[in-house]
């Protein structure tokens, strides 16, 4: 079914035996199957909230050979949910971090480091290494580039994406199976992805998420079971349902179709934004820096504060404005005053230049926007603001 | 019949995550769901009026792609699903963009 039933088996020592004699005992994975595991190559990309449990997971299994690609640093707020990483690894490259956790659990397996940004110059040669790929990237080019990478190798694409508190899992790519262009022909254009309020992801979503991606590779290592291959689980952990969709390989698909147009990797990055957001609008507003507007707050002067966060962020903290969130900026437009001199503030000043674009097309000819937002007015006015 | 809204979406249908509908096709069940949340439309479909190549739809677990598209019939037992694409991996997700 997928090549890496081809794998040659490798032997297992008297410790190996022992540490896996769990597996062992169980005739779906067996000797044969261990082995398997210990000779299989895997490629984790991402060692972020999917690949935490995906990784812990495979080095704990005996998978002989793990790869992981990431570039970034860890920091306090990736803890809520990326496992592998602790409070002493705050600013340390994930990677460093990632491999000595998985070296911990498990000496015996052989980590294979890649610090860089995945794209289309090295994809292909990562991919080549490995038998299995697994996606637990967060934005829309890295996942177009590693699903045409898995197409033009043959690697199967083990796959899981999470928004807030919903998932989806597949796997691409494999011999007859669809790939994501067969869901998806082409990641969205900038500006029609939920926009930054909505974003957020609930902690344990990526542990589910990714503790599946780990399950469908070793099931595609061990040869057994029935893999996600044609098939789209969907996940909501708010309502605990799991539901699945039927896929098929679309015989038009740009990528694995009959009559491919893909026949090398594209970099979205140039026109999608790498997270695939809006580009900045915040340059093209008029703005006021965060101690110019405390000088004027301080000295006295008619200042309309306005919040265009969620009520949520407002209760995380907040400057004391009137709060009207973006969205429902158009309708609740006549509260404001616009004969008022108006400061609009959001979390780093993104949604806010948003808001003064829309006010100032709407007549409001004294607004600004808070440079930086909350996140600046904490550096530089009160420290004492939580940033978030 | 019901149409399950995807997270993503629920900002555009007073954050219901199910909508009820009636209606004897797939294109029914779309209009009616955009006339009564006039901001999805621009969600699904593209400028030429067409769905959006990131947002797939579903007659219980089918693709409608490989039914009869926006023709394919639906009874009121059926349950009509949008799947946009997601691409969260819980490396980065905050509130506000950084660049990676």
């Amino acid at each position: 079914m997928v090549t890496v039933n081809s794998l040659p088996a490798a032997s297992l020592s008297n410790d190996e035996i022992l540490r896996y004699s769990r597996h062992l005992i169980m005739p779906e994975v067996g000797m044969v199957g261990q082995q398997k595991l210990k000779a299989a190559r895997v490629l984790c990309i991402g060692a972020g909230g999917l690949g935490s449990p995906l990784a812990l997971y495979l080095a704990a299994a005996g998978v002989g050979t793990l790869g992981l690609v990431d570039f970034d640093v860890v920091d306090l707020t990736n803890l809520q949910r990326q496992i592998i990483h602790t409070v002493d690894d705050v600013g340390r490259p994930k990677l460093e971090s990632a491999a000595e956790k998985l070296g911990a659990i498990n000496p015996l397996v052989n980590v294979i480091k890649f610090e860089t940004r995945l794209n289309s110059a090295n994809a292909l040669d990562i991919f080549r290494q490995f038998n299995i790929v697994a996606d637990g990237t967060d934005n829309f080019p890295t996942r177009y580039l590693v699903n045409d990478a898995c197409v033009l190798t043959g690697k199967p694409n083990v796959y899981a994406s999470i928004f807030r508190f919903e998932g989806q899992a597949s796997v691409f790519a494999a011999e007859n199976g669809p790939c994501y262009r067969c869901l998806y022909p082409e990641p969205p254009p900038p500006g029609l992805v939920p926009s930054c309020a909505e974003g957020g992801v609930l902690g344990i979503l990526p542990g589910l998420l990714g503790v599946i991606q780990a399950t469908e590779v070793i099931k595609l290592i061990l040869g057994s079971g029935e893999p996600l291959i044609g098939r789209l689980l969907l996940v909501d952990a708010l309502s605990m349902h799991f539901r699945e969709l039927r896929l098929r390989k679309n015989p038009e698909c740009p990528a694995c179709g009959n009559e491919p147009s893909i026949r090398e990797l594209i970099d979205y990055n140039q026109f999608c934004g790498v997270r695939g957001e809006e580009a900045p609008v915040t340059a093209s507003v008029p703005e006021i820096q965060p101690v110019e507007l405390k000088t004027k707050l301080d000295a006295g002067n008619d200042i309309f504060l306005l919040d265009v966060r969620e009520p949520h962020e407002y209760q995380i903290c907040n400057l004391g404005g009137y709060l009207i969130p973006l969205g429902d900026l158009p309708a609740r437009m006549h509260e404001l005053d616009s004969s008022r001199e108006i400061v609009a503030h959001c979390r780093s000043g993104v949604r806010s230049a948003k808001a003064v674009t829309l006010l100032r097309q709407s007549g409001f000819g004294k607004v600004k926007n808070l440079a930086g937002g909350i996140l600046a007015w904490s550096d530089q006015v009160d420290p004492t603001l939580p940033k978030y | 019949m019901k149409v399950l809204i995807p997270t993503p979406l629920r900002q555009f249908t007073g954050k219901q995550a199910a909508v009820e509908v009636a209606a004897d096709s797939v294109g029914e069940v779309l209009t009616h769901l955009t006339s009564q949340f006039p901001e999805l439309r621009k969600q699904l479909f593209a400028e030429d009026g067409r769905l959006r190549r990131f947002v797939n739809v579903y007659v219980n677990d089918q693709d409608i792609r490989y039914l009869e598209n926006e023709n394919t019939p639906v009874r009121q037992s059926d349950t009509v699903s949008i799947v946009p694409s997601v691409a969260g991996g819980g490396n980065h997700e905050r509130l506000h963009g950084h660049s990676q």
